[in-house]
């Protein structure tokens, strides 16, 4: 798997573990539906890998207590998961979001703009698509007309907004 | 016309930069073409049956005449001298190179256009009206709004890998002109009881393998919100729409399987969160639009033209022309004038450059430089003074496109079907020109009076044969193309979806069933009848009798 | 398209060129516009070997879609039996002067 963001390949700080016995003082990410166990168990810092068909209201008592939520993309096209980080971060998650799954570069700048901060993707498509190919998919287009889409200082600038200033 | 700033300008051409990287990863194997395939097709490009295909949005249906002969310029240096326009009002060009691709974008965005959005899983060209900004019956020029929406849709982030293709359209008139009610979402403007000009959204049409007429979701939504709306109603379909079956992936199943009551309920709970996260919605950038489209300047006309009346006179051919073709435009003095793309014996809605030119020469003198694309697959000179009727008229004869026969049995709408589309399965264009030509006779359309005919080359119903008076769905059937007839389609306030004759006939036995139906309605038809009407009143049952003795002689 | 069941033979190879976009078809060596000069497979071994050209070319960024069309030999020529491969191999019916028959007089 290649994990990056908006700066690069960076290693993931997370692991799996075998029994959540192991979990203590560790980074574990384990499935969301274990997730009441993981936070039982104590983990130094506990995320979970969600499938893109749940309610954002199912993540709703866990949002602080998740330092990373990973959603699945089971396809590059199946764009659920981008409405649905939308609206984690409309209920206020601070977290890490991670979209993990096969999608190609052109996708990471709109993965950005729906409240991802990183993905993480298989190793055949890696193989394909580099880490260049990813960050250079970033600068492509530097404008957008939707409103308020761009996080902090990156992502395309909004078109409306510069209008709205001129 | 809208008008682009330097900001629309910027973002088209980055995109033109995008897609023109996105060809080299393909060429190079970093894309496969599994993935290539969806990129692609967000840029318009298929690949059909002969060739490559490039599909180019016109926004609502205007171009300028700069535009125009932009197109005719591609068509000539890219593609083999003719463009195709279809009932999404955009123009296709069927014999594009991959690698030229790019260079076509690049001469697109000299005259801000481009292909963004013309096909695939997202959110398509908004259409309108063809006789947007002129029709006397509109509350108001719907295409600021559709340019509202286009800008919003364009390259939305959220939006763009939805289960299905999603369509759009805009109407302004008590008379549905743009088939709102076939469309995903559909929005017409209207004005409330307090005198405010606002939007119904209806939702859910669609035609297709599952048609469906679209459903009132909102009665009167205040112009401000309108984006707001929309957004939660993509939102609920990008979500809880089906991903499992291709076949089922539209609204139109989402809103059929939940039904309507539940949808509407998920919207407006997800509507009552966007409202609460976003700033107060304001109409800055509708008024900004609104302003870029400069009202043409219109003169003080008489309401008759003496000039019109004599040379109409003087030629029957001109006389019925301006019967057929005119449209009755919101200034006097002026009419809206549809140049027909269904020459007899034609290729329905196919154009050639030097057509293209004509016409935009024509639009450049005569109409505020202005053309529009019907969904009818005709074009439209918006604002043309009557004086200047017959000068049009005359340029049109000497091209080929003085047709008159605007809603006659031979205004055939026809998808590209198996001559060049991939996913047909059957032609359709030989059998609109085969039908053109056997109801040619002028008196004869004349005496049938306005009916629709409709084919399309396979399920997917590009060609709306649904909705159609007379339509025609082209299938296979035992190894050869065989053709099922539906009548009593209607596309507009009275939209019906048509009824099945009978059994798929071979394409040589079509005109004689469709000449039996014909006999039906003209022996039995009152006074100023339609066929539709004609339909309404006796159903389907005679029709089907009529047509049973051509099945049977066949089978 | 994804050959699902090999259909019975004689077969040839039809794809599109990747760049081009255009309908052509495996030959004795490389790729033909011209159904004539298409190479006609016989048996199950000929028929795998065209296919293996075809998935090998489509790795190579060379072609896309390739799959195996049968066809029925007439007059020495290659004629796909579906209507839909037969059009693919001239141009589009109303427009003779387009397309393939229009290239090579078919
Ligand atoms: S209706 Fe079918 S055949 Fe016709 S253009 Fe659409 S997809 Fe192609």
């Amino acid at each position: 798997m290649l994990l990056l963001d908006r700066n690069g390949a960076k290693p993931d700080p997370f692991i799996a573990v075998e029994t959540l016995d192991d979990a203590p003082g560790k980074n574990v990410i384990d499935a969301f539906a274990s997730v009441d166990a993981l936070l039982a168990a104590g983990p130094a810092q506990a995320a979970v890998l969600a499938p893109n068909d749940l309610d954002a209201e199912d993540f709703a008592p866990y949002l602080d207590r998740l330092a990373l939520i990973a959603i699945r993309f089971p396809s590059a096209t199946d764009g659920r998961g981008f409405s649905l980080a939308r609206q984690l971060r409309r209920l206020g998650y601070k977290g890490v979001l991670r979209a993990s799954g096969p999608l190609f570069p052109d996708q990471f700048p709109q993965a950005l703009a729906c409240g991802f901060d990183e993905v993480e993707i298989p190793d055949a498509n890696a193989a394909r698509q580099p880490v260049a190919q990813w960050l250079a998919a970033l600068n492509r287009v530097t404008l957008s007309y939707q409103r308020d889409y761009a996080r902090g200082a990156t992502g395309p600038a909004s078109i409306l907004d510069r209008r709205a200033r001129s | 016309m809208y008008a682009y700033d330097e900001l629309d300008r910027q973002i088209v051409r980055e995109r033109v930069a995008q897609f023109a990287s996105q060809v080299e990863r393909r060429l190079d194997g970093s894309l496969t073409e599994e993935e290539f395939r969806p990129l692609r097709l967000k840029n318009g490009v298929y690949l059909q049956l002969h060739a490559y295909m490039l599909r180019v949005a016109i926004p609502y249906g205007g171009l300028s005449s700069r535009q125009l002969r932009q197109l005719a310029l591609i068509a000539e240096k890219y593609d083999r001298g003719y463009g195709h326009f279809t009932t999404r009002t955009n123009i296709q060009f069927n014999w594009p190179k991959l690698r030229e691709i790019p260079a076509i974008l690049g001469l697109l965005a000299d005259v801000d256009m481009h292909a963004i959005q013309t096909s695939g899983n997202c959110i398509r060209n908004t259409t309108t009206d063809c006789f947007a900004g002129a029709a006397f019956d509109e509350i108001e020029d719907p295409r600021p709004t559709a340019e509202w929406i286009r800008q919003w849709s364009t390259l939305h982030p959220e939006f763009d890998w939805l289960g299905r293709k999603f369509k759009i359209a805009v109407t302004a008139t008590q008379q549905d002109r743009a088939v709102l009610r076939g469309h995903d979402v559909g929005v017409r403007i209207v004005r409330n009881a307090a005198g405010e000009t606002g939007y119904r959204l209806y939702v859910g049409g669609g035609l297709g393998r599952t048609p469906m007429e679209g459903k009132l979701v909102r009665d009167f939504l205040p112009r401000a919100e309108l984006l707001g709306y929309l957004e939660a109603i993509l939102r609920v379909y990008n979500l809880e729409g089906r991903r499992d079956n291709k076949f089922k992936a539209r609204i139109k199943i989402l809103v059929h399987e939940i039904g309507l009551e539940a949808f509407r309920a998920q919207v407006e709970a997800e509507y009552s969160k966007v409202v609460a996260a976003a700033p107060a919605p304001d109409l800055r950038e509708f008024e900004r639009i609104t302003a870029s489209f400069d009202a043409p300047d219109f003169a003080d006309l008489p309401e008759v033209s003496r000039k019109l009346e004599q040379a109409q006179a003087a030629d029957p051919d001109l006389a019925q022309f301006v019967a057929r073709n005119l449209f009755r435009h919101k200034k006097k003095g002026y009419v809206a004038l549809t140049i027909s793309l269904k020459s007899i014996g034609g290729a329905p809605g196919d154009a050639t450059a030097e057509q293209m030119r004509a016409v935009a020469d024509l639009a450049e003198q005569f109409s505020f430089d202005q053309v529009r694309v019907s969904y009818k697959q005709n074009l439209v000179l918006p604002h043309v003074r009557r004086d200047d009727v017959p000068e049009i008229f005359a340029v049109l004869k000497a091209q080929g496109l003085a047709t008159p026969n605007v809603d006659l049995i031979t205004d055939i709408i026809c998808c590209p079907g198996l001559d060049y589309c991939a996913l047909a399965t059957a032609r359709s264009i030989p059998l609109a020109q085969t039908l053109s030509r056997h109801f040619a006779d002028p008196d004869k359309q004349k005496e049938i009076g306005e009916l629709s005919i409709k084919i399309s080359g396979c399920i997917n119903a590009c060609a709306h044969h649904h909705i159609a008076n007379i339509g025609i769905l082209g299938l296979e059937k035992s190894g050869g193309e065989s053709y099922q007839i539906t009548i009593g389609g209607d596309p507009g306030d009275q939209y019906a979806l048509g009824e099945l004759l009978g059994p798929g006939l071979p394409a040589s036995a079509v005109p004689e069933a469709i000449d039996r139906v014909i006999g039906v309605y003209l022996d039995a038809r009152r006074q100023g009848e339609t066929f539709i009407e004609t339909y309404r009143r006796l159903g389907v049952t005679p029709f089907k009798a009529a047509f049973k003795e051509i099945a049977d002689a066949v089978a | 398209m994804a050959v699902v069941k090999r259909p019975p033979f004689p077969v040839i190879l039809v794809a599109n060129d990747l760049v081009e976009g255009e309908v052509i078809f495996a030959a004795e060596h490389g790729w033909t516009r011209d159904v004539r000069a298409a190479r006609v497979a016989n048996d199950a071994e000929a028929a795998q070997a065209l296919e293996q050209f075809g998935a090998a070319q489509a790795r190579a960024c060379k072609v896309v879609d390739a799959y195996l069309v049968d066809v029925e030999i007439e007059a020495g020529v290659p004629v796909p039996r579906h209507y839909r491969e037969r059009l693919r191999t001239l141009g589009p019916s109303h427009r003779l002067d387009l397309g393939k028959q229009a290239d090579f007089h078919l």
